[in-house]
């Protein structure tokens, strides 16, 4: 055991003397560095949510002016028209905010932090100093990223993905000056904040469980959560990699994506390099990415419709062995994001077969989902309720996937709004409703009060109709061949029949924004007026619940829990309630359901 | 000005339900709200999911029918039917699936709502289910994808033939410029190094010490002769472009210090094109809101839109700065006749560099 976790070990149950700044800033203490990641994360979601806003109106009213792009974006808004360098640098911001800063970090960090030593039962993560360091270096890319807006030339511009040569040269479009320099070092900063915490993760559960946590007896968040960080320390040095090429690239003369440019009358001296090897190395990370993404959410889902299922999750097993499926499939994947690139089309063929299995864990995984809905008692929480619309989009989004996976499909619809329909449906929607399901659930755990269900409940269905409302006809649009990352579609009369489709998906992306006022005015009353929660208002199996509603150090008064069961045994036959959590030891006779 | 005051209705909406709730709260008297969903909250979530399903269906087939007219009309190139054809097998198949799995999600969400009493039925794991429900989709999924690599393997195979026809596809920020062989069917070769050449009347720097490059037509205008190969060589000047040409089914990047290559067959002319009986619509469609716009554009003392006629496209569609919106090249297809006339109308660069 790590000194951390034996001194906390010894000390159990002693409140130290904790200042202001031990407390709330400098925390070293998993349950309060979770809350600092959640609000991070919500504060830069406001931020990303913003922008996607401010964009939608410019798609939707092309080249009009518009009073809140003056207030808001001031000289890159003449006269309240957009500029469409502007345009390219709120999509990029955007797109980088939400993956990463929003839906990774804010959910990861988030859920990870909170729920693995609570689940495994142990006192704190291995490692709170180095906890603490990832929160901080977060905080740190955050700020860096926020900084990077306000530069003269403007914040990157090339897209999230900020291939080269585009992002290589200042010449080429204002943003990829010093707004690009700022986002390379805020994403190394991000990088190390997730390595960091991705070992810690590891670490923890492979070591710190309690007494009788057997992996076959780990909830699906720990399994989720593990599996997760596994794939993100495999990936992310890789684009940690190609950040650090292109500063070379950038700044000191190296050629290892750029040859043979000319641009702004000069010929430029870079020669040998490739674009399609920028491409390569951010696509190594970049897909797995979006496992990184998708699988915490997952996981939360499994934990979520079982409590209120009140049910076992179906296939277990199957479960587990899905999420393992999708983690190692998805390191293979990476090429079909660049099926059109110039690459080998040999290749292509090998990325087409090697997409098309991982749609066969998530589908498993989705009849799962279904199965466990059958014959349930379901309690419709507003967490369910976002869980189940997770569900209902991850397959949504999941089969237009099947599409884009085929490299032949893939040649007409490659960077189309298709692609962008389909990545929002299971990242935007899916990943974010397990955000928001894991907040509803885990709320009276973090702040040891309830949120406001009739509240949680309009913003679900408000969201939930504005969501398909958004992004199902966005597949018509990218099946009309209307390119993604136009400033505007007006430059081709072949386009003008997709403007009023524009228009009803900015009126629908408009309520969504304001219904998650409706969510943000929830979790803040409730954090400080909310009804007093009572430790296991859920009636829920996990560990965390079996420690006590006040925080502090260590988790639980006296000795740490003993596990005797898995975590779904729901309306299990013998037992007079409808739950038997973990660690309560098993009947006489009674058998424990072999995994 | 408009934007500011939707959005202040939209939050005083949001303050509305807020306080709405509240009085239905305060209103309920004794009842004590633990904020845990109880038998009423169930029964109706459970009946919305329901009605969700039906919203689901709803918006499915309100999108085919109010939007179905925007999707690309038929192919104009050999190989665009096959990709139609496998377009339209696996939407077929994931519809199905679609259909199917929200319905079930959306029910048994209604169905199995919770009621206070009564019980779950433990039911943790069936082995043969699971297997069923996972060879089902390998098995479909396998034909999806030989299905899918037969098809991508006859479209990126490119074999060089002395029929088809070479065309370069030179992409900058922010315009394309298309190069023919010329007579001896093979492009000179070509360089950046070489754009400065000439007081810049080398417009894709070909390589003057090349003869392979004398005969070579510069245009900004793309002819195509119908029913010959066109394999597509692609360079770029200066940053990632793609040439995108949907109504082909064709796209391929353009990569500075790269030569990238796509082949396709264009079966049907510009002019036949025009007579498709959608094509016909969607121009009447299209001229239809020019002009409703042009009436708005007059009465604010701008200038009215042209009308629209139809043409093939070459679109850039891989962000590449401020006018990637804005990055087209016309495409002609045409009777080898005519392809032949305008052909001879142009300046080699030989002619050009005199």
């Amino acid at each position: 055991m790590s000194t951390a976790a034996a001194h906390i070990e010894e000390d159990h149950g002693h409140h130290h003397k904790e200042t202001f700044v031990t407390k709330y800033v400098f925390s070293q203490d998993h349950k309060m560095i979770s809350k600092q990641y959640l609000i991070t994360g919500l504060f830069m979601g406001i931020i990303g949510i913003a922008m996607s806003l401010l964009f939608r109106l410019q798609l939707a009213w092309p080249e009009q002016p518009f009073g809140v792009f003056e207030v808001l974006l001031g000289k890159w808004a003449p006269d309240g028209v957009m500029d469409p360098n502007v345009y390219l640098a709120l999509v990029t911001i955007h797109g980088t905010i939400m993956v990463f800063f929003v839906l990774t970090a804010g959910l990861s960090g988030t859920f990870s932090n909170l729920l693995i030593p609570l689940q495994i039962g142990a006192r704190d993560m291995a490692s709170g100093l180095l906890n603490m360091i990832s929160f901080w270096l977060f905080f740190l890319s955050s700020v860096i990223m926020v900084i990077s807006l306000f530069v003269e030339a403007g914040p990157a511009a090339a897209g999230w993905t900020i291939y080269p040569p585009l992002s290589a040269l200042p010449q080429a479009q204002p943003g990829s000056g010093t707004g690009m320099t700022l986002w390379l070092v805020s994403m190394a900063i991000f990088i190390a904040s997730s390595l960091l915490g991705s070992l810690n993760y590891i670490v923890t559960v492979i070591n710190l469980r309690t007494k009788g946590m057997s992996m076959t007896r780990l909830p699906l968040t720990i399994w989720a959560f593990f599996v997760t960080a596994i794939i993100g320390v495999v990936s992310f040095p890789v684009l940690l990699s190609a950040a650090l090429l292109l500063i070379m690239d950038r700044s000191f003369g190296t050629s290892f994506f750029l040859s043979d440019i000319f641009i702004q009358g000069e010929v430029l001296h870079y020669q040998g390099g490739s674009p399609v090897l920028y491409e390569h190395l951010f696509w190594f990370l970049g897909h797995p990415e979006v496992y990184i993404v998708l699988l915490p959410a997952l996981g939360i889902t499994s934990e979520i419709i079982a409590t209120n299922a009140r049910k076992p999750i179906f296939g277990y097993r199957a479960m587990v062995a899905s999420i393992l499926a999708i983690a190692f499939l998805s390191t293979i994947v990476w090429g079909h994001h660049m099926f059109i690139s110039g690459m080998n089309p040999f290749l292509g063929s090998v990325f087409t077969f090697t997409t098309l299995l991982i749609a066969i864990p998530s589908a498993v995984k989705a009849f799962n989902y279904i199965t466990t809905l059958w014959k349930g008692n379901l309690q419709l929480n507003p967490a369910m309720l976002f869980s189940i619309g997770l569900v209902s989009t991850f397959i949504t989004g999941g089969l237009t996937g099947i599409i884009l996976g085929d490299s032949t499909l893939d040649i007409n619809v490659h960077d189309t709004y298709f692609v962008v329909a389909h990545f929002h449906l299971v990242m935007g929607i899916s990943a974010l409703y397990g955000l928001f399901a894991g907040v509803y659930h885990w709320f009276p755990k973090m702040f040891g009060r309830m949120m406001n269900k009739n509240l949680g409940y309009v913003h679900f269905w408000v969201t939930a109709v504005c969501a398909y409302g958004v992004f199902f006809p966005m597949h018509f649009i990218g099946m009309a061949g209307l390119p993604r990352r136009y400033y505007t579609n007006t430059a081709f009369p072949y386009f003008d029949d997709l403007a009023n489709i524009n228009v009803l998906i900015t009126v629908f992306a408009l309520v969504a924004g304001a219904a998650q006022l409706v969510f943000l005015y929830n979790f803040i009353h409730s954090m400080f007026y909310g009804k007093e929660a009572v430790q296991n208002p859920w009636r829920s199996n996990t560990l965390e619940w079996t420690a006590p509603v006040e925080h502090f150090h260590g988790n639980w008064e006296g000795e740490i829990p003993h596990v005797h069961r898995w975590a779904y045994d729901y309306s299990k036959p013998g037992h007079d309630e409808d739950f038997v959590p973990q660690h309560i030891p098993l009947k006489k006779g009674e058998e424990e359901l072999q995994h | 000005m408009n934007v500011l005051l939707i959005f202040s209705v939209l939050i005083l909406i949001a303050i509305a339900i807020w306080q709405v709730t509240k009085i239905f709260e305060l209103s309920q008297g004794k009842k004590v709200y633990t904020q845990v969903a109880d038998d009423d909250d169930n029964n109706w979530n459970g009946k919305l999911m329901f009605g969700f399903l039906f919203f689901i269906y709803g918006i499915t087939i309100f999108s085919f029918v109010m939007y179905g007219d925007v999707l690309l009309p038929k192919a104009a190139s050999e190989h665009g039917s096959e990709y139609d054809n496998l377009m339209w097998i696996s939407f077929a198949i994931i519809f199905f699936v679609q259909t199917i799995t929200q319905a079930l999600l959306h029910y048994f969400s209604y169905k199995y709502r919770g009621e206070k009493g009564k019980k779950a039925l433990f039911y943790a794991d069936n082995d043969r289910l699971e297997a069923i429900w996972t060879i089902i989709p390998v098995i479909v999924l396998a034909g999806l994808i030989l299905y899918g690599l037969y098809t991508w393997t006859d479209i990126m195979t490119v074999e060089e033939n002395d029929e088809a026809l070479v065309v370069e596809l030179y992409a900058q920020q922010f315009n394309w410029k298309a190069r023919y062989a010329g007579d001896d069917g093979v492009l000179g070769d070509a360089n950046v190094r070489f754009l400065q050449d000439f007081e810049g009347r080398n417009l894709v720097g070909i390589d003057a010490t090349d003869p392979n490059g004398f005969d070579d037509v510069v245009v900004q205008e793309l002819h195509l002769p119908v029913g010959r190969e066109i394999i597509f060589k692609m360079r770029s000047q200066d940053v990632l472009h793609s040439a995108y040409m949907p109504f082909f089914r064709a796209q391929m990047n353009c990569v500075p210090g790269m030569i990238t290559e796509f082949a396709f067959t264009p079966n049907i002319t510009t002019e036949e094109m025009r007579q498709d009986s959608d094509i016909v619509a969607k121009v009447k469609k299209i001229n239809k809101i020019r002009a409703d716009k042009s009436k708005e554009l007059i009465a604010e003392g701008d200038v009215a839109l042209d009308p629209y006629e139809f043409d093939f496209l070459l679109l850039c569609n891989k962000i590449c700065g401020a006018s990637h919106y804005n990055m087209q090249m016309k495409i002609i297809v045409e009777t080898p006749e005519e392809y032949a006339k305008w052909m001879a109308e142009q300046q080699t660069f030989a002619e050009v560099i005199q």
